[in-house]
């Protein structure tokens, strides 16, 4: 094993500075004497408020903080300690390493000890002297604390090359030598200064940084180079347009010289390749000093920033809706997604209201409002909304205390909705969306999560007197226990509307079993977006009647149109079905043995390969955003914001894999398999027989084609062929505490992502060893070679369709396959009384290997068939329909 | 007699098990605790574990023995509370030093009888504790800035906590039961400066605690940033124990032994305590767990911390001396 001499820091989290880093963000704005905010906060023992600036340092990428308190006005040691234990308190920003700054040293070793990770002290030189530097040296040492040494000696600041490379080397012999510093832990300052400032001795400077950066970092590879860049534009103050450009330019050399940090406002950095060319040009002459006898570049370029300034007042709209009213900057912030300012401008709005409750109900929910009229018309999309909806949810949980502290009792006016995914389902992302959706457009939320059975959810309606309510289903019985919510409602006498989603309901289900059963409404919603018009229209005492009628109206229409539908097909009997079957020439094939019979667990499978594995088109669809990936990235509509969605989800990915949020376990197996009958198959599990049945295709199909049945493709009894059947079930496990984290910092975006993430991985998991399987374990399709595009697009050999889904519609078959797997002990997966897997996001299925296989849908099945099944599996008429109800005309 | 560094080198060496739990085997009444000079003291003393050191010397000393008959190459002595911070809790706060000077007595006679016997090396780690107090956290929850004690406070406390065992002759100073790093970082500092003012230097092994299955410690970090944090201590050791036992801990116990540079140990609880606050897992159950570890090269050092006995340091030492100890990893000093 060999471990590389990094430069490794840390907070809560490590941050180890690779060769391949190319550049670490330092944050800025934690600094009194650059940010007059924060200077403003910290004199005015803000401490909760100046962490803000610290936070929004990190969400906006700065991969450490500087910390400074150097002002003549602040007791500097006192100032350090108390931020930086405020700072330690507060895990998003902790996470990462703090860089303490400081001229005089004893703030930078009071910084020192309030910090549990490894800091970086900025800075130390040989200003004062060896003896000084190396005291100063061994202290910061002790600390453990990385350092970083100004290009500073007793004659002064160093601003030639030379100077520059000579006090490096000076201090690097002292440190490395004398103090017993590894060099990885050394970071030089090498002084940015102003440059186009009119002196013609300040021209060359920003050459000499970076010429003396490469000349430094050839003698010792291990070192650091950092600068605070700002300074470079000093001259261009008030001009950010090209101060930004400047910045950008510089560091794109000075990085390629071997820079490796820099403290910089991460969040206002223009990408090198968006700068104008002229400004470029510019930029690069004058920090090249080239073209510039009797500074002619820097006059050009002032001339330059002259007409910037003149037109380019747009550049300043940043920051222009901070000067606006406060109902203006709520609604900015809302529709923006900035969670930054809410709770200052909540607090400003409280104050200006009379009651806390009118901000929510006066301009917060005008803010909504736009929000929701913007995602009605397609302006704004899903995860953007899903901010939006963060940032109300910070707000409220600030006013709250205030409206209890009213003690109203219930306060809320807002119409209440009662959200649920049905007994026996624990599927929730849909229902999540549809949720903070909602919530969005001013409706209270009540959700009660997964798994909730009918008396439970009527129970809280009648309870919380909630105005609808909402259930959520994805696994098809979920279907029926819809069907008895509707049917407990009516005999409970209730009143409220019922929305019916998730992904198996349709509007025909709705309208043909659910509908009929309750009178006082019934709708189906297809999508979020859509359920915002539907609550309004039936929570409007003026539009519900006329809604209510055109649903009614609609859904017999529906109902009218499926009885037609079903005389249009036509299907053939259960016997000829059977004698339509695949044709196998059992004489011409040979199934290919597995490498084992039996199961092969998987305990902890690397999530970084099944990420490859990852099919992105359903995650697009989980937030609505339909097409073809990664064509959809480049959509013209939402091309921009599905690639902000791309982006982040692949930074949560990142976290995910890498600090192993998640643990992908699964199992799979192999079984001798022999066709017993015309739709069973026997299974020979350690020596006991067990028996799946499956069902066929009973429609009448087109000459040739034959009536699909899994069971087809094992070699029946009588041929002499040995055949086999494979079973896997995969799950991925250890989403809880981190959905609770999201949750609990009212960030549904993320836990949403997170879920959707997940599925993703479970799904990823099922293809990567469903490849494996293919190619090793059972190892019938050695030869192949398939892109993860063809994967999505199963052009490979052999199937492996999942209990309940369209090949095999019979949930029950998954006692069998948990069985022969032992599926729970094996995975963890528990299944529910309506056959859902726990997790969620899991996935289990057969392995058919024959080159026939394929996948199919079963399709309607007539009573012939449906007897017959009841008879194999041994089920009630009742139990047959309970199970079967949608293959069932 | 060769160092511990070369024995390291050779085999996994052992380390002891639980001082509590065999103490409380002994069901010492408060005038038990308190002994001759002690009896009149002003506050009760009972559960002081570390004050035996001066009024049972016999017993802590008896202990160390079953232990070390039991297969321990080091032991720890019985001073996790040594320190005038955790010992304010007795109003004992100026016993510290005369504690872990006794203490190291207890364990340096019970060593010296054991390596004349057999003359196999055997070594004393000065136990230091992570105090009763936090660094990084605030006692008060409204006011996230606030802290129980200083760094200088704590620093202070360590360092006299060191004198003491250093000058009654420990042969290392682990860093134990870390739970908050910048506590472990002032008893770093503490060593390093008593190092540098006395020119006397012992090995510094470190060993945290990682308190839930997130992964990481109490005062939030993880595992590879807690490293990184104390690294500068240039310990000979770095490892875990306590809180978790030995089937939650493995997977903090392999990604250690890929990212230290130095030796590794590993001292779990005896599984996981029960609803009455004992530990169940038997010595041979321990064992199993360990011995996959040593198969594996994951660690240098193991041996127990809560509910652990010498009957389970005995089982966990039979299952790895079969094993090589892990080997440390090259540390390069270019790219």
């Amino acid at each position: 094993m060999i471990i590389k001499p990094y430069l490794r820091l840390s907070g809560l989290e490590p941050l180890i500075v690779r060769p391949e880093t190319n550049f670490v963000n330092v944050g800025e704005r934690t600094n009194v004497t650059g940010s007059k905010k924060f200077a403003r906060l910290i004199k005015e023992n803000k401490f909760e408020e100046a962490l803000g600036v610290a936070r929004q340092q990190v969400e906006g990428g700065a991969q450490i903080v500087d910390v400074n308190m150097d002002d003549a006005l602040l007791d500097g040691v006192q100032a350090m300690t108390t931020f930086l234990n405020y700072l330690q308190s507060e895990p998003d920003i902790a996470k990462v390493p703090v860089m303490i700054d400081s001229s005089k040293f004893e703030v930078i070793e009071a910084g020192l000890k309030c910090v549990q990770g490894k800091c970086i002290v900025n800075s130390i030189s040989l200003k004062e002297g060896e003896e000084k530097f190396i005291h100063q040296a061994q202290i910061c040492l002790s600390f453990g604390a990385a350092v970083i040494v100004m290009a500073f000696d007793e004659n002064g600041q160093a601003d030639t090359l030379e100077k520059r490379v000579n006090i490096s080397e000076r201090a690097y012999r002292i440190l490395t030598e004398v103090v017993g510093f590894d060099p990885q832990d050394i970071i030089f300052d090498l002084n940015i200064f102003a440059i186009a400032t009119g002196l013609e001795e300040h021209n060359n400077y920003a050459v000499d940084f970076i010429e003396a950066t490469r000349i430094i970092k050839q003698k010792f590879p291990l070192v650091k180079i950092s600068g605070g860049v700002s300074n470079l534009s000093f001259s261009f103050r008030g001009n950010d347009h090209v101060r930004e450009a400047m910045h950008s330019v510089f560091l794109f050399y000075a990085i390629q010289a071997g820079m490796d940090m820099g403290i910089v406002n991460a969040g206002q950095l223009v990408v090198y390749d968006q700068i104008e060319p002229e400004l470029k040009k510019l930029c690069e002459d004058v920090i090249f000093n080239r073209n510039n006898d009797n500074n002619e570049a820097t006059d050009k370029l002032i001339a330059f920033a002259e007409t910037v300034k003149a037109t380019g007042k747009e550049e300043k709209k940043d920051d222009a809706w901070r000067q606006t009213s406060v109902e203006e900057r709520l609604k900015h912030a809302l529709v923006n997604g900035i969670t930054e300012y809410i709770d200052e401008d909540t607090e400003e709005a409280r104050q200006t209201y009379p009651r806390p409750l009118d901000v929510i109900e006066g301009p917060l929910m005008d803010g909504m409002n736009v929000v929701g009229d913007l995602f009605g018309a397609g302006k704004m999309f899903l995860p953007q909304v899903v901010k939006s909806a963060r940032v109300m949810k910070k707000s409220v949980a600030w006013l709250t205390p205030f409206i209890e502290a009213e003690k109203q009792g219930n306060t809320s006016n807002a119409p209440r909705i009662l959200m649920a995914t049905v007994k026996g389902d624990v599927h929730d992302i849909g229902k999540n969306i549809v949720g903070v959706v909602l919530g969005c457009n001013g409706y209270d939320i009540i959700d009660m999560g997964v798994m909730v059975p009918a008396d439970k959810i009527l129970d809280a309606a009648e309870k919380e007197k909630a105005d609808i309510i909402g259930l959520s289903g994805l696994i098809t019985p979920s279907l029926d226990e819809m069907v008895h919510v509707a049917r407990e409602m009516k005999r409970r006498g209730m009143k409220q509307p019922l929305l019916i989603g998730g992904a198996t309901t349709s509007r025909t289900h709705t309208a043909v079993k659910i509908e009929p059963e309750y009178g006082n409404g019934v709708v189906h919603v297809l999508d979020a977006s859509r359920s915002v018009t539907v609550a309004g229209s039936l929570l409007s005492n003026e539009n519900k009647p006329a809604f209510l009628q055109g649903v009614a109206a609609e859904y017999q229409k529906l109902r009218d149109d499926f009885g037609k539908r079903q005389s249009f097909k036509q299907y053939i009997s259960f016997a000829d079905a059977q004698n339509n079957a695949v044709k196998v020439d059992w004489s011409e094939y040979k199934p290919v043995k597995p490498s084992f019979l039996g199961t092969k667990v998987f305990e902890e499978f690397d999530l970084a390969e099944i990420r490859k594995y990852i099919d992105w088109g359903p995650f697009f669809i989980a937030w609505e955003m339909g097409g073809r990936f990664p064509q959809l990235l480049e959509d013209a509509v939402i091309g921009k914001e599905a690639t902000k969605l791309y982006n982040d989800a692949n930074a949560l990915l990142d976290k995910i894999v890498t600090e192993k949020w998640l643990t992908a376990k699964g199992v799979i197996g192999f079984y001798e398999a022999t066709k017993t009958g015309a739709d069973s198959v026997r299974v020979n599990h350690n020596g006991e027989p067990v028996k799946l049945e499956f069902l066929r295709q009973q429609v009448k199909k087109a000459a040739d084609q034959p009536n699909l049945s899994l069971a087809d493709f094992i070699a029946p009894e009588g041929t002499g062929i040995e055949d086999y059947i494979g079973a896997f079930a995969v799950t991925i496990h250890g989403i809880e505490p981190h959905l609770k984290k999201f949750a609990d910092q009212y960030d549904d975006y993320n836990k949403i992502m997170l879920q959707a993430l997940a599925d993703r991985f479970a799904e990823g998991f099922a293809e990567v060893l469903h490849e494996r399987v293919r190619k090793d374990y059972w190892g019938y399709a050695k030869d192949e070679h398939l892109t993860n595009e063809e994967l999505i697009k199963e052009i490979y050999t052999g199937i492996r369709p999942a209990p309940g889904y369209p090949a095999c519609p019979d949930h029950t078959e998954k006692y069998k396959l948990f069985d022969l797997l032992n599926a729970t002990e094996n995975t963890g997966i528990e299944l529910t009384e309506s056959l859902a897997m726990y997790p969620a996001a899991s996935v289990c299925g057969w392995y058919f290997s024959n080159p026939k296989s394929q996948y199919f849908g079963v399709g309607k099945i007539s009573q012939d068939q449906l007897n017959d099944y009841s008879q194999r599996k041994g089920w009630t008429a009742e139990e047959a329909e309970k199970w079967l109800r949608q293959n069932m005309e | 007699m060769k160092t511990i560094q070369e024995c390291l080198q050779e085999r996994i060496l052992i380390i002891d098990g639980a001082m509590g739990t065999m103490i409380q085997r002994h069901k010492l009444t408060e005038a038990d605790y308190r002994g001759e000079r002690f009896k009149d003291w002003h506050t009760d003393v009972k559960g002081n574990n570390d004050l035996l050191c001066l009024t049972q010397p016999d017993i802590i000393t008896g202990i160390h023995e079953e232990y070390l008959e039991a297969g321990a190459d080091i032991i720890e002595t019985n001073t996790f509370s040594s320190t005038n911070i955790a010992q304010a809790d007795y109003d004992m706060q100026s016993l510290a030093y005369e504690l872990n000077v006794a203490a190291a007595a207890c364990a340096r006679k019970a060593v010296e009888k054991y390596v004349k016997k057999d003359g196999r090396p055997r070594f004393v780690a000065g136990a230091i504790g992570p105090l009763n107090k936090t660094l990084s956290l605030s006692p008060d929850v409204n006011n996230p800035g606030s802290r129980g004690l200083t760094f200088d406070e704590a620093a202070d406390g360590y360092y006299e906590q060191i004198k003491g065992l250093a000058d009654g002759g420990v042969d290392a100073l682990l860093i134990e039961t870390i739970f908050d790093t910048l506590n472990a970082k002032a008893a770093i500092y503490a060593a390093k400066k008593y190092f540098r003012e006395t020119g006397k230097e012992l090995p510094i092994m470190i060993s945290g605690t990682i308190t839930d299955a997130s992964g990481r410690t109490l005062s939030g970090q993880t595992l590879e940033a807690f490293y990184i944090s104390v690294k500068h201590a240039k310990p000979l050791s770095i490892g875990l124990n306590c809180a978790l036992g030995a089937q939650e801990m493995r997977g903090h116990i392999e990604e250690l032994s890929q990212i230290a540079s130095c030796y590794t140990s590993a001292y779990p609880n005896a599984g996981l305590p029960n609803a009455m606050g004992e530990y169940d897992e038997q010595p041979h159950q321990t064992a199993h767990f360990i011995e996959e570890w040593a198969k594996e090269g994951f660690v240098n050092i193991v041996g127990g911390c809560c509910g652990t006995t010498p009957d389970h340091i005995k089982h966990i030492a039979e299952q790895v001396k079969k094993f090589v100890p892990r080997q440390l990893p090259v540390v390069e000093e270019v790219y």
